[in-house]
């Protein structure tokens, strides 16, 4: 049975319509890509799924159990994570409280104290600035804080939005680096790309959604392969 | 010199008043950037209810002031968060999507109707009272020839109690960490698994029990407690709100040192210059402020968020 199932969503903002019945699942274990272009709906369909959204139709299923018309407090409880489109760092708390409230429903102190230190082990950058100003963090920083903010949680799974967004090369190649480790270590993933090449490189399989609807899917590699995707997303002309 | 400790002695004792009341403003501010109107009427209803509970109690001229304080203090100070979290309920969150102006509108609706309830018969009538004596006039001890009177002292210490408590709670508790990040991005909170709802329940209870301390603290310090409707609680509640933009609004600590700050200029000038103009003096460093550092003194001149 799939860890997460999505089917139908549909989500209007007002007059618009966000996603017109999008339907997927994402198995236990594996690394999802969600690639599309600008507007597509990619971060809408995180935000309904984490709750942040209320879908007009549709349902959510996580480990089995219907969470759509759950508050997004009752969703991270249950294991799912949502490391938010921009980063979402709490600029006025130090990084060191950002990661704590990053476990904020957690009471197993020791085993959190253990998550945060292995959250650190990832990024190293992170350690050496834990009594600073989240806000002072550079870009890449603060996606690696965001990054490690969800993983303190524990997630069963993790939905990350857009983390190479507007970052130097470098950087890019270091998060999906981190992102493969994560999966490795046995966290799903649902990722979501506009670098559908990187994306579909870490993911065992791939969605591409397009004006609200998912328009192919696939394994990952064959949908890196297929002319038109590669056309569409891949800058390969 | 005489003057001089007397008028600062007044400053700390008003001060201490301005920023129980101011807090409570800067705090739901804080968490929901919207300004309580209702938040002065909570103070008058915490001096009314003080003034019941010594009633009540029968601790009116009361000779153990000193557990006759502490349990009327609670006591108001309870019904008040109690206000405070019937009120954000019923008439602040079915509008939580709504656009601001009507939050605002209906702000000044909860306050004209607190204000109004306040005097019927059953309530608090339209008579004025004097707030029983609690507390000694006698100097506790004299200072450059000034007597410090057991009240005042009183006001003073457990104004700054409640201020630590608070910095405390703000700055070194679950819940205070979780009101901080609400403050800063609503969403993202709820992410983390932070209930946004309940946190902004106490941040509403808790202005409420502080502005309960402040109604207490206004009736010892001063003595008659007009019907609920008159304008001196309204200037009271309005000063308190020129010490939180003073301050910045949403910044804790700049709720305080505005508060001590408008109540010094307020005291000085009274003192100084002239007396009918103190209420000029307060709005003359809000206007100053405006113009100069319009995020307020430790406020950042932040451009409003989308
Ligand atoms: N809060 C909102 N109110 C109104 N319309 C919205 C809102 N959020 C998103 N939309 C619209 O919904 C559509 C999908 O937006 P969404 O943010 O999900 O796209 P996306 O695929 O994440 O795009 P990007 O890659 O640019 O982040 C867009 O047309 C967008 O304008
Ligand atoms: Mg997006």
């Amino acid at each position: 049975m799939a860890l997460l199932e999505v089917s139908g969503l549909e989500v209007r903002y007002g007059g618009i319509h966000a996603l017109r019945g999008v339907s997927f699942t994402v198995d236990e274990g594996h690394v999802v890509a969600l690639i599309g272009g600008n507007g597509a709906g990619k971060t809408t369909t995180l935000r309904a799924i984490s709750g942040l959204v209320r879908p007009s139709k549709g349902t959510v299923r996580f480990a089995g159990t219907d969470i759509t018309t759950l508050a997004p407090h009752k969703i991270v409880a249950r294991g799912l994570s949502h490391a938010p489109e921009g980063r979402g760092i709490f600029a006025n708390l130090t990084v060191g409280e950002n990661l704590e409230i990053g476990s904020y429903l957690r009471r197993d102190r020791a085993a959190v104290a253990k998550d945060r230190d292995h959250a650190l082990s990832l990024f190293p950058r992170l350690k050496e600035r834990l009594a600073q100003n989240a806000g002072t963090l550079s870009g890449g920083e603060q996606q690696m804080l965001a990054i490690a903010r969800a993983l303190v949680a524990r997630p069963r799974l993790l939905l990350l939005d857009e983390p190479s967004l507007g970052l130097a090369p470098q950087m890019v190649q270091l998060i999906f680096k981190i992102v493969k480790t994560i999966a490795a270590e046995g966290t799903t993933i649902l990722l979501v790309e506009q670098n559908a090449h990187m994306a579909l490189a870490v993911a065992h399989t791939g969605h591409v959604l397009e004006v609200g609807t998912l328009v192919t899917s696939g394994p990952a590699r064959e949908l890196a392969a297929d002319d038109a995707i590669r056309k569409a997303y891949l800058g390969v002309h | 010199m005489t003057k001089f400790v007397q008028v600062c002695l007044n400053g700390l004792t008003l001060g201490s008043l301005y920023a129980l009341i101011a807090l409570g403003y800067t705090l739901v501010y804080g968490v929901l950037r919207f300004i309580n109107f209702a938040h002065s009427d909570v103070v008058t209803i915490g001096a009314w209810m003080a003034f019941v509970f010594a009633g009540i109690l029968g601790w009116a001229g009361t000779d153990s002031p000193l557990i006759a304080m502490p349990v009327i203090l609670m006591l108001s100070m309870a019904v008040c968060a109690a206000l405070g979290f019937t009120i954000e309920r019923l008439a602040y969150r079915p509008l939580r999507r709504a656009p601001r102006l009507n939050v605002l509108i209906t702000a000044i609706g909860v306050s004209l109707l607190l204000q109004n309830a306040g005097q019927l018969k059953w309530i608090f009538g339209t008579q004025p009272q004097a707030m029983p004596k609690l507390l000694s006039e006698q100097a506790l001890f004299t200072l450059a020839g000034v007597k410090v009177p057991v009240v005042d002292v009183v006001v003073v210490v457990l104004a700054f109690v409640l201020l630590v408590a608070l910095q405390w709670l703000v700055f070194r508790t679950r819940l205070g960490q979780a009101m901080r990040a609400v403050s800063f991005d609503e969403r993202t909170a709820a992410l983390m698994g932070v209930n946004v709802d309940m946190v902004v329940s106490y941040t509403f209870m808790i202005g409420s029990a502080l502005a309960a301390a402040g109604g207490m603290i206004y009736g010892l310090k001063y003595g008659s407690l007009l019907q609920s409707a008159d304008s001196v609680w309204v200037l009271l509640g309005l000063k308190a709100f020129v010490a939180a933009v003073v301050g910045g609004i949403g910044n804790v600590r700049g709720a305080v040192a505005g508060a001590f700050l408008i109540a010094f200029i307020e005291m000085f000038g009274a003192a100084y210059r002239s007396p009918q103009m103190r209420d000029v003096y307060v709005f003359g460093i809000l206007i100053a402020v405006l113009i100069l550092k319009p995020g307020g003194l430790l406020g950042k001149a932040t451009v409003e968020k989308v």
